[in-house]
């Protein structure tokens, strides 16, 4: 009996890693990846950035230029979530299983949110690009239907987490449903949803770079304009630009997370 | 911490005098700084409003086109320049970039989590790790894409290999977490009974958590399908994601766009609800 079970474990042990090993090879295969250059090509990056990709004295007089540009980016991401955070409490309110109007509502309020998470903020940008042009708007939406999905997912678990006996205990003692929401799931599940809100900013920030390359607009669009001119010089001092403010940001919204959860 | 609240709440009522009201939430530090954070947040929100740059858009007009398109994309939706079965193989090259790259990740993770795994390793080490992984994901994956394709050349070895850093460390983190969790006598035990380090990982560590790896992996290949289609628009590395931005970018064509949206959500969707399934079959055998 006892040698059964280590043969059955080998096997299928040896079966996982068979099925791993063909859909490995088939993936190579249809994505066209070039083993060996998959390996050579990471010294090939190491050598290139130690030579290449630093800051430089005159990349520097563009400091000012890629602040500006960073500052519009991290307006537009926390511009884009807070009122996507606004628009995704009603709809988790009304989509979340233990406050929801009724059972039909709630699954269009949940499906809605199910199609904007699943286009990704990239397909969005595309697709508002040709209503609002090259303008901040257009990332502006895209980021918003992107946080607006998510924030609403989450939301909802947060909902649930929080307020399952809560609301149940007022409903009991014949609480309306207004103030059930505002004096008990709200403020139950602030400081979860803060986290989220936080944990969108960092996420979109790092999205409006993306978004920026594809339509031409803030930070994305600078490193991609010195990026295709070969100033990999500046270029390199937009991404340092943008690793300070993502781990500073990360660094505030740590410390907010500490603080109230 | 409750401590602390507790105190500035008696502290609270104790200078309350009578003929006031006694404070219902007193304002502890944690209520303090969710009131900041919220009203810091309120208005750096107006204040983007007034900085950016409309260029001269006229609002309801672009929100009228946007809603014609989106009817347009999602109840018009054809194929003109690209066959069914050719946008159907480029789902299957999207897959296999994520594929590639949440093998690549969980492989470089598994080893580098083991040692980011404060019970398994020491402090220093672990802490380094912890480092270099939020150094990795402050630069966008699309960055990190692109300054590899300055060596390796755009397409598919730049997107797998940029892709796979934020799926490392995305997975250190899930990994090296989930490695934590075991019990400190079972190593202590094993130890103690002459088990080297690596019996120890294989024979104790990986088995107790292979669930939630599995369970995290899983959910890493389903966001690396969206990070791909991305990466195939923006960084040039074939797949449904680049057919999206010709049709968006050369073509012009909105209902072309809308039928690989319809790919797109497809395969996520389906992903999602493998994902649950998985899910819930490894909690009944855990």
């Amino acid at each position: 009996m006892q040698a059964d079970i280590f043969v059955k474990k080998k096997r299928n042990s040896f079966l996982f890693l068979a099925v791993l090993a063909a859909v490995t090879f088939l993936a190579i295969i249809i994505t066209e990846y070039d083993v060996v250059k998959g390996f050579t090509s990471l010294p090939n990056a190491i050598g290139w950035a130690l030579a290449n990709f630093y800051p430089t004295q005159e990349s520097l007089a563009k400091l000012p230029d890629i602040l500006d540009k960073m500052i519009e980016t991290v307006l537009v991401s926390l511009a884009a979530t807070t009122v996507a955070a606004v628009f995704a409490i009603l709809f988790a309110i009304l989509g979340s299983n233990t406050t929801r109007v009724n059972a039909l509502f709630g699954s269009i309020c949940r499906g809605v949110a199910t199609v904007f998470r699943n286009i990704d903020v990239a397909a969005w940008a595309m697709i508002l690009l040709f209503s609002f042009g090259q303008s901040t708007l257009t990332g502006y939406f895209a980021l918003f239907f992107g946080s607006f999905g998510f924030l609403t997912r989450a939301f909802v678990e947060s909902i649930d987490e929080v307020s399952g006996n809560s609301v149940e205990a007022l409903r009991a003692t014949g609480a309306s449903y207004f103030s059930i929401i505002s004096q008990s799931v709200l403020p139950s599940s602030t400081p979860q949803m803060i986290s989220w809100i936080l944990f969108m900013i960092e996420t979109n920030i790092r999205s409006a770079t993306l978004i920026g390359l594809l339509t031409g607009s803030g930070i994305g669009f600078t490193f991609n304009l010195y990026y295709k001119s070969l100033s990999y010089d500046v270029a390199s001092l937009v991404v340092v630009v943008i690793i300070i403010v993502i781990l500073g940001i990360e660094m505030i919204s740590n410390y907010v997370r500490r603080v109230i959860l | 911490m409750e401590v602390n609240e507790q105190i500035s709440a008696q502290r609270q009522l104790l200078k309350t005098r009578p003929h006031n009201r006694m404070k219902v939430k007193p304002l502890t530090k944690s209520a303090f700084v969710t009131r900041i954070t919220l009203f810091s947040l309120a208005v750096l929100t107006i204040y983007a409003f007034f900085t950016f740059d409309y260029k001269d858009i006229d609002f309801v007009d672009a929100v009228l086109l946007t809603i014609a398109n989106l009817k347009a994309m999602f109840f018009e939706p054809h194929l003109k320049h690209f066959t069914f079965s050719h946008a159907f193989y480029q789902v299957f090259v999207t897959l296999g970039l994520a594929f590639l790259t949440t093998l690549f990740g969980a492989v470089i993770a598994v080893f580098l989590g083991l040692f980011a795994a404060e019970n398994l390793s020491s402090k220093w080490i672990s802490t380094m790790i912890k480092g270099f992984v939020a150094f990795i994901r402050a630069v966008p994956t699309v960055l990190w894409v692109l300054i590899f394709a300055v060596a390796a050349g755009l397409g598919s070895v730049a997107a797998v290999i940029g892709m796979t850093f934020h799926s490392v460390s995305y997975l250190i983190k899930a990994y090296s977490e989930s490695f934590e969790e075991l019990d400190k006598g079972v190593i202590e035990a094993l130890q103690a009974s002459g088990a080297s380090f690596w019996q120890i990982v294989f024979q104790a560590v990986i088995p107790s958590s292979i669930t939630y790896m599995i369970s995290w992996t899983f959910l890493r290949f389903e966001i690396n399908f969206a990070v791909a289609v991305a990466m195939g628009a923006a960084a040039g590395a074939g797949g449904i994601g680049f057919d999206m931005f010709m049709a968006s970018g050369f073509y012009l064509d909105i209902r072309e766009i809308g039928a690989i949206t319809y790919f797109i959500l497809a395969v996520a969707i389906l992903l999602e609800v493998f994902a649950t399934k998985v899910k819930r079959k490894l909690k009944v055998n855990a």
